[in-house]
């Protein structure tokens, strides 16, 4: 199986090497190649599961709760101005 | 070793107190620690002062639950505020959190003492903490080998005595995994049981936190603090949640037990096969019915955990991007290239390994190939489960085909790896509770005994796992390092 590695990588916002390239794609191939399997399935009308035990949306009063610990928000990130966070720029 | 419950009757007549059992911790942890490698970070600062108010409180009769005075060890996966938390990632190595985990609040209000954050694989990712980007923990029963994972800080530190509990999570057996491969008690609550709120996301449809703990009695008493609904996560499930050491009753009587013919035959190893056909023939002499059962699907459970779980990864890591927490590669242009660098520098091979995979199986043109055909092969497992269940109470299986693997054996072999989680992974894909006991020995490392149970029945599970303890020794045992 060949798969576009730098196509994914590309998608996934990952940076990789070329090193990485050829072993993801060589790893990447023999998992899905051992996902064949469920090909032997029948399961054109089975239902599909996301959660196995029965959920529902959970709605609830639209209200305001602030949040009092803001410092300790900014406190992690990686660059901040005037209590934003500071990226490069994206317009120019 | 002392379990909590034999440690809580002796803080409350006052044999001991609870800085004196922190600092027998620490001694242990001094002894032991550099072999092990269980912790990412420890407070011991923080630990004492947490003791001493626990002491005051027992002295005071205020509110003195069955954690107070209590060492505990947190998976560095769960949010502890002012404490870093790093998810044993180099993405998240100077995160501190503004916030506790809802379990942590709970832990901290029933006055446990928080002696560290355990190590982990990377987000949760791995059966063997090789994974961890920090570094690895050894198996206190012989350090060549590795403790199991994710939850492998934790599992290691209890059998170690490097802490008295431990809290776990686990997506495809990552608290199950571990305790067998450390000779503890661990146990995957079902899906919305316990708050998953401040726990980092790896699959949000998987994911469940429950205790590592030296004996059933002690994961009744941790399950008893830590569950229960949580506005805060929508969805921990709102129904009342019993008094789980009512259920710790000695006798199975009748118990309907079902042995899962698909987990004791080919690819799980001999010495596994026979320590789990005498703990079955245990129970059978302690007046279970023993009912064999057959779950063909499990044969579809790698493969289909496999795609399910990094496409839910590769969705909820995508807010590791270096914008408002965690790490930033330095010197980038724009944006994309920020986004590039930082998540390349921060992730390790594992993790970047099932963003990919999970990113490709929900692309364009491969999603229904994939993906959506995975979630269908999940209703075939789950419906397995139903019919089992429909005659039996409990079902048993081996934690893991094998004991405890040599450290680096499966490192290069994700495959292999994988592979590994044969025995758990169903289980989380039904979102049933499960526990891990010791129910063996194999050329010194442990094996452990798989008890499933329905959905929100915890309580059978402890039932029969507390009968099965109370009739054989194999909790007793010590890894021979902590006499050493």
């Amino acid at each position: 199986m060949k798969i576009n590695v730098e196509h994914v990588a590309k998608l996934a916002r990952l940076g990789i090497t070329p090193a990485e390239k050829e072993m993801f794609g060589r790893q990447l191939s023999a998992i899905l190649e051992y996902a064949e399997i469920l090909n032997k399935l029948d399961i054109d009308k089975v239902p599909p599961t996301s959660h196995a035990i029965p959920m529902k949306n959970v709605l609830r009063e639209d209200k305001v709760v602030s949040f009092k610990n803001t410092k300790e928000i900014m406190a992690n990130a990686p660059e901040e101005e005037e209590n934003m966070f500071k990226v490069p720029r994206i317009v120019e | 070793m002392k379990t909590a419950h034999e440690l809580h009757s002796q803080l409350t007549s006052k044999k001991v107190s609870s800085v004196e059992l922190t600092e027998a911790v620490f001694t242990q942890i001094d002894k032991t620690e550099n072999k092990v490698r269980a912790y990412v970070s420890i407070n011991k600062e923080a630990a004492l002062k947490e003791a001493k108010a626990a002491d005051q409180r027992i002295k005071n009769n205020d509110n003195v639950t069955p954690l107070t005075g209590i060492p505990i060890a947190i998976k560095d996966n769960m949010c502890t505020r002012g404490v870093l938390t790093t998810c044993s990632s180099k993405i998240l190595a100077n995160y501190i959190p503004p916030y506790d985990a809802t379990i942590v609040t709970k832990i901290k209000e029933a006055g446990a003492v928080i002696i560290g954050k355990a190590n982990m694989d990377e987000f949760a990712m791995g059966s063997s903490t090789e994974n961890s980007g920090l570094h690895p923990t050894f198996n206190p029963w012989d350090i060549e080998t590795v403790p199991g994972g994710s939850s492998g800080g934790s599992a290691a530190a209890v059998a170690a005595g490097e802490a008295v509990l431990a809290t776990g999570s686990d997506t495809g057996g990552s608290i199950r995994q571990p305790a067998s491969f450390c000779g503890v008690v661990g146990f995957k609550p079902t899906y919305g049981r316990v708050s998953r709120y401040g726990l980092v996301a790896f699959a949000s449809s998987l994911d469940q936190i429950g205790p590592l703990t030296k004996d059933v009695t002690d994961s009744a008493i941790l399950l008893n603090t830590i569950a229960g609904y949580d506005p805060k996560d929508s969805t921990s499930v709102n129904i009342p949640v019993p008094d789980y050491r009512k259920a710790l009753v000695d006798n199975v009587k009748k118990l309907k037990v079902g042995v899962i013919k698909e987990l004791l035959g080919k690819g799980i190893d001999k010495t596994i096969q026979e320590s789990v056909n005498k703990a079955t023939a245990k129970l059978k002499e302690l007046g279970a019915d023993i009912i064999e059962v057959s779950l063909p699907s499990f044969e579809y459970a790698v493969a289909t955990y496999y795609l399910i779980a990094p496409a839910e990864a590769s969705s909820n890591l995508a807010r590791y991007d270096g914008v408002k927490f965690g790490h930033r590669a330095k010197e980038a242009k724009d944006l994309l290239t920020m986004y590039y660098k930082t998540r390349a520098e921060g992730f390790g091979a594992e993790v970047k390994r099932r963003i990919m995979l999970g990113t490709y199986a929900l692309s364009a043109g491969y999603y229904d190939a994939y993906y959506l055909k995975a979630l269908k092969v999940r209703t075939l497992i789950k419906q397995d489960f139903d019919k089992a269940f429909k005659r039996c109470d409990v079902l048993v299986s081996p934690t893991s085909p094998s004991v405890a693997f040599k450290v680096g054996e499966k490192k290069d072999d994700p495959l292999a790896m994988y592979m590994a989680d044969i025995a758990t992974i169903p289980v989380n894909l039904a979102g049933l509770p499960a526990i891990s006991v010791p129910c063996g020995i194999s050329n010194g490392l442990p094996i452990g005994l798989q008890i499933i149970g329905k959905a929100f029945d915890e309580e059978t599970i402890l039932h029969a796992a507390f009968t099965y303890e109370q009739n054989t020794q194999w909790h007793k045992k010590n890894p021979p390092l902590i006499n050493s």
